[in-house]
């Protein structure tokens, strides 16, 4: 065999042993987007009944509160950064830093302190590379997250935000960004201010209760009796919805970290294969180049040889 | 009889849903009994047992549940139970329930048997 020819044989089995892995890196992320999927949608209903009666004691009442009122001069945000401890997901990781980058200038550019909070490695290693402060960071559960890691990260940024702004660990703002899963093939970077509550939400809320009311007639909003008072109520109700807005995040995270995941390999499976593809070509070209040699040279040799013979027959 | 439309749901699935005439909860202030027609409410629960009594498609009967901390929404008919965690007390284990208060108790570990007593007490009104 020609050298040649054996350094494409070596090239195409290491492609070959490449392509398996992908193709099964592929295969598991590709069940892992069903099962966090369903996930997300088993998380559904406690995010939509807590975000209910938020949207209840914001209408339904007048108390001040960190949970919707915003600071008159808010001059500290907190920013919660949601990335995979893993790479092999594409862009994934990289689109959700740069669209943590992009909330972090707006906000300096408002004024505002951004104190950083990230999830997964992989955003924790390009803050250090960078040099940038971190206050807090988690990794080790961004593929498969449980409710109690949503509590864990929640806990210090609930404690922020309610802190005294003028305190060392006080922030006025709380800001998420995450990977959102809209499907399969989508999965889009958001960042979302989960506190003070949005105005656009609240903009969509009041625009969903005006037509309400269309529908049903000038209706007044029922009122809503609080048990024990609005305040207290407000005051249990604030850390369980950045609970469950978290875990909500963390879930469509873990998800949409799947299906990058699943397109990346699936695609790297491709190139490999095509690559498997041209590399036959040029080995059977150099094995016909091999083979076409080696005629020449024994027709060449029996030639010589038969000059020869023929010349002692003279 | 209008009925009430009660979902009943933990952070990570719904726990229960259906139709009831009566739901007795225990909110921060004490006990509270929400049939049709109340007024809107929205209140703070206790850890502890809720009952619910079941009626029209769902059929008569009694569904009890613990529900570790919460809240409690009624609006228009439709109320909702909201915790972290919640059991309908047809999934505990009574025994381990049980084992698990005892542990507890020798080990002085208070969260955990404030947990556990939940469940007994939501055992015991099943």
């Amino acid at each position: 065999m020609g050298a040649q020819t054996r350094v494409y044989k070596r090239r195409i089995k290491s492609v070959t042993a490449t392509k398996k892995i992908t193709r099964a890196m592929e295969m598991i992320a590709a069940s892992r987007i069903i099962k966090a999927q369903r996930r997300v949608a088993a998380s559904e209903p406690y995010a939509s009944e807590l975000t209910n009666a938020v949207r209840a004691v914001a209408t339904g009442s007048n108390v001040k509160h960190a949970l919707t009122t915003e600071a008159e001069r808010p001059s500290r945000a907190a920013v919660l950064l949601i990335v995979s401890d893993r790479g092999l997901a594409g862009g994934y990781n990289s689109n959700a830093i740069k669209a943590a980058d992009r909330l972090t200038n707006r906000l300096i550019g408002e004024g505002k302190d951004v104190v950083n909070y990230i999830v997964g490695t992989r955003g924790v290693t390009y803050y250090r590379f960078r040099e940038r402060a971190i206050r807090e960071s988690w990794s080790g559960f961004t593929d498969n997250p449980s409710y109690a890691d949503a509590k864990a990260v929640a806990a210090p940024l609930i404690e922020a935000i309610t802190a005294d702004t003028g305190a060392e660990n006080g922030v006025d703002e709380l800001h998420i960004v995450y990977t959102e899963f809209i499907s399969m093939m989508t999965q889009t970077p958001v960042d979302d201010r989960m506190l003070p509550l949005t105005l656009k939400s609240t903009a969509e809320e009041s625009a969903g209760v005006i037509q309400d009311n269309i529908k049903r007639g000038p209706e007044v909003r029922p009122l809503f009796d609080f048990e024990p008072s609005a305040e207290q109520v407000l005051d249990a109700l604030l850390p369980r919805y950045v609970e469950s807005r978290v875990y909500n995040a963390l879930l469509q995270a873990a998800a949409s970290k799947h299906a990058a995941t699943r397109r990346a390999m699936k695609s790297a499976t491709d190139n490999a294969e095509d690559l498997i593809k041209s590399l036959t070509r040029l080995a059977n070209a150099a094995r016909q180049a091999d083979i076409t040699q080696e005629i020449s040279e024994i027709v060449g040799g029996a030639s010589a040889l038969a000059d020869a013979s023929a010349g002692s027959d003279r | 009889m209008a009925e009430l439309h009660v979902e009943l749901v933990a952070a990570d699935r719904k726990v229960w849903s259906g139709e009831a005439s009566l739901v007795v909860a225990r909110t921060t202030s004490g006990d509270i009994g929400v049939m049709p027609g109340h007024q809107p409410l929205l209140g703070v629960l206790e850890p502890g047992a809720v009952v619910i009594r079941t009626a029209g498609e769902t059929g008569e009967g009694t569904v009890s549940a613990a529900v570790h901390g919460g809240f409690i929404t009624f609006s228009e008919d439709k109320l909702s139970l909201v915790a972290e965690i919640a059991e309908l007390s047809e999934d505990i284990d009574t025994d381990r329930a049980q084992r698990a208060l005892d542990r507890a108790k020798s080990e002085a570990d208070e969260a955990a048997e404030r947990r556990a007593e939940v469940r007994m007490r939501a055992v015991a009104v099943r």
